[in-house]
């Protein structure tokens, strides 16, 4: 990394430098043990190795960039809030980060210990001034899915520039109505905040964008299921964790073209993983990088992942919106009916979740799943048992873990999922 | 050819050998701070074709260079063999070791079903009775049949290694029989683990294994709290803490065999 080119940069974002340097540090020897040293990997994996690289000097210049343009930029944590509004008037949109241990303590002064890691972490990072990208937003998007995250932005709202949707937490006639509100009020704030209207025609061009990128995901979906798998789970990971910062034109080529090489690869039998290495299926909280430890748990311990039942997964990438509307009107409605399909497990109730599960499950061939969850994660948490029930009755097996983003339980994990790898073999 | 089966534990290494299916040779050592080297002298004037290593210092075996190729299996399956072995007809493994618990459901053919194991902390360990015993100045292998002397235990609500001192400590304060006391403690661990098995789905016959099987009290409570009748449909090893190693050892034997 050309740290000393960006410094200047970083000092303007007033991030606090020396614990940012030790941040890079920390991030760049975990990608090295996790990523580089994977044996076979793609060509076209040096996009993301080089992405990931870059990902707080390049890409947080092109914000800068972008910024000084005039565009705006807004942070969001969740697959709910629709990036084709920000598209449509000329903002980037980025996924913020939210999977690493940093500022915990900070964090705890605004929100209670019992709080899952995913909140903490983005507080944790904004108080004590570590992401390049917290501190570009323009605005931050948050949404009412769980009563951590809720609470949490009441909170975060006093050091960021913070503005919350109602996510509702039903699927009924009038959920859908405040629905359709809520993206109606989002969208008259982004055109506040950015002086451009959202016409139909910028939202035709932004739909097709997003869902070129959600076409390019799923073909990789599709793919990777092939037998031996031909790229492992963490780097279809890290590529949905790319996906929610870098540009998505850009992304979406890059993975064509990767997918490409998928191709040749399937055609000629190669795998990363030997042909009779048990397939293994993520579910539940979805995980922000850098959180990488149960897959790299998983994967080391002789499985491959083929699928990741989450917001960093298919969850995201599932539905697409529906292309042919010609008004603003129609757009918007297809836009709420397409966010409407995400089977969160802050909706209840959510029987499409279980269905979905135990399809892909069936679909992906898998020996097993493993459920995830973030310790004090309510919604995940009692999903699970539901999950696990209706995995058991379809006769797939299936383990549920809950952990959080600290490395001391990673020898408890190991025994447990080389245990349980152990009884589907 | 001999095969060993090495249980490298957090307090204890048990080493077992086999030839043709036969167990001809059993050691244990405590782990100490410096198991390779406990494990080395256990190792002494063994010779071998094939070690499994288990436990979770499993990987540290496989680092060492042997003389001989050591594979690894997890303590949940090596109990499991282990047990089945010892026990065919029982449905049901509990494994209380020196830091973990672990509740095994087997399949008829001793495959392992289903599993569960405690979270990080010593919580209904072994650790949590050594620790516990140590307020009464009771060695831990005297500590079940202390608290046998008790009939009336007192509820102990924390299942903090920590906190349950101070609740035992508070009790004692307040009069209470020491020996009730004890007994409350053994209770709470032994309701905490019928709640694993539970979860488990416990059949029986239930097969007890691990260090803390050798208690007594244990013993007498895990047989109240699950309705399994000692020595009918609840089996207990005459070497509990062996079973772990036993069946590393099975494994090998398997992979010898085919
Ligand atoms: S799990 Fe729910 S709240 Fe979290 S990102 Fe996904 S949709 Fe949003
Ligand atoms: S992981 Fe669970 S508790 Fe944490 S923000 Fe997501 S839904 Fe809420």
């Amino acid at each position: 990394m050309t740290q000393e080119a960006y410094r200047e940069m970083w000092e303007n974002l007033n991030l606090d430098i020396a614990a940012h340097d030790g941040l890079l540090g920390v991030l760049g020897k975990f990608y090295g043990d996790i990523y580089m040293s994977q044996k076979g990997r793609l060509q076209g994996m040096e996009y993301l190795d080089f992405v990931l690289s870059e990902v707080h000097g390049l890409r947080i210049k092109e914000l800068q960039d972008a910024k000084a343009q005039g565009r705006k930029i807004i942070g969001t944590f969740c697959v709910f809030v629709p990036e084709e509004l920000a598209l449509a008037v000329d903002a980037v949109q980025v996924g913020l980060c939210a999977g690493a241990d940093a500022g915990k303590e900070a964090a705890e002064t605004l929100v209670p210990r019992n709080t899952c890691a995913l909140i903490k972490s983005f507080i944790g990072f904004k108080l004590a001034r570590l992401c390049p990208y917290t501190e570009s937003c323009d605005l931050i998007v948050g949404e009412t899915t769980c009563d951590g995250k809720k609470k949490a932005y009441e909170a975060f709202s006093e050091h960021a520039p913070m503005y919350v949707m109602e996510v509702p937490q039903t699927k009924t006639e009038s959920a859908r109505a405040l629905w359709k509100a809520e993206v109606l009020r989002y969208m008259a704030r982004l055109e506040e905040l950015t002086g451009r209207k959202v016409t139909a025609e910028k939202l035709a061009e932004a739909i097709k964008t997003v869902n070129a990128r959600r076409r390019a995901l799923q073909r990789l979906n599709r793919l990777r299921a092939a037998v031996p798998a031909p790229i492992s789970g963490r780097d279809v990971l890290l590529i949905n964790q790319v996906s929610f910062y870098d540009d998505p034109i850009r992304f979406t080529a890059s993975i064509n073209t990767l997918c490409d090489q998928l191709e040749e690869r399937i055609t000629a039998g190669e795998g990363v993983a030997p042909k009779d290495a048990p397939r293994v299926m993520l579910s539940g909280c979805p995980m922000a990088v850098p959180n990488w430890k149960l897959p790299y748990v998983i994967e080391s311990s002789g499985a491959v992942i083929v699928g990741e039942e989450s917001c960093i997964g298919t969850r995201n990438t599932r539905d697409l919106t529906d292309e042919s509307g010609q008004t603003l009107e129609e757009m918007i409605d297809a836009l709420c009916e397409r966010y409407m399909k995400i089977d969160c497990a802050c909706f209840t109730p959510n029987a499409e979740r279980l269905d979905n599960v135990e399809t892909m499950a069936k679909d992906l061939k898998v020996d097993g799943v493993i459920q995830y969850a973030l310790m004090f994660c309510q919604p995940y948490a009692h999903e699970g048992i539901k999950v696990e029930k209706r995995l058991t009755a379809g006769g797939v097996p299936s383990m549920s873990l809950e952990t959080d983003y600290s490395m001391e339980d990673i020898e408890q994990l190991k025994t447990r999922v080389e245990a349980f790898l152990e009884t589907v073999k | 050819m001999t095969v060993l089966g090495i249980d490298i534990g957090s307090r204890s290494i048990e080493v077992v050998a086999m030839d043709q299916g036969k167990v001809v040779e059993k050691r244990q050592a405590p782990t100490t701070f410096n198991p390779v080297a406990q494990l080395l002298a256990l190792l002494d004037g063994l010779d071998a074709g094939l070690a499994v290593a288990t436990g979770y210092g499993r990987k540290l075996v496989q680092d060492l260079d042997l003389g001989f190729p050591v594979e690894t299996i997890t303590e949940i399956k090596a109990h499991g063999l282990g047990a089945h072995h010892l026990f065919p007809a029982g449905r049901t493994v509990l494994d209380i070791g020196g830091q973990d618990t672990k509740a095994l459901s087997l399949l008829p053919s001793g495959r392992v079903g289903k599993f569960e194991m405690n979270d990080r902390c010593a919580a209904g360990t072994g650790k949590f009775l050594e620790y516990t015993a140590q307020i009464f100045q009771i060695p831990v292998r005297d500590f079940g049949a202390y608290a046998l002397g008790g009939d009336k235990p007192p509820i102990i609500n924390s299942m903090c290694t920590v906190f349950a001192e101070t609740e035992a400590t508070s009790l004692m304060a307040q009069g209470v029989r020491p020996e009730n006391i004890a007994l409350g403690l053994h209770l709470s661990i032994a309701r905490r683990t019928a709640n694993m098995l539970s979860r488990v789905g416990l059949v029986l016959p239930l097969i007890f294994v691990g260090g803390v099987a050798h208690n007594p009290c244990m013993r007498q409570l895990l047989s109240e709290q699950t309705g399994a009748v000692i020595g009918e449909t609840l089996f207990i090893p005459e070497e509990p803490d062996m079973t772990g190693a036993l069946g590393a050892a099975l494994w090998g034997e398997s992979l010898e065999a085919s």
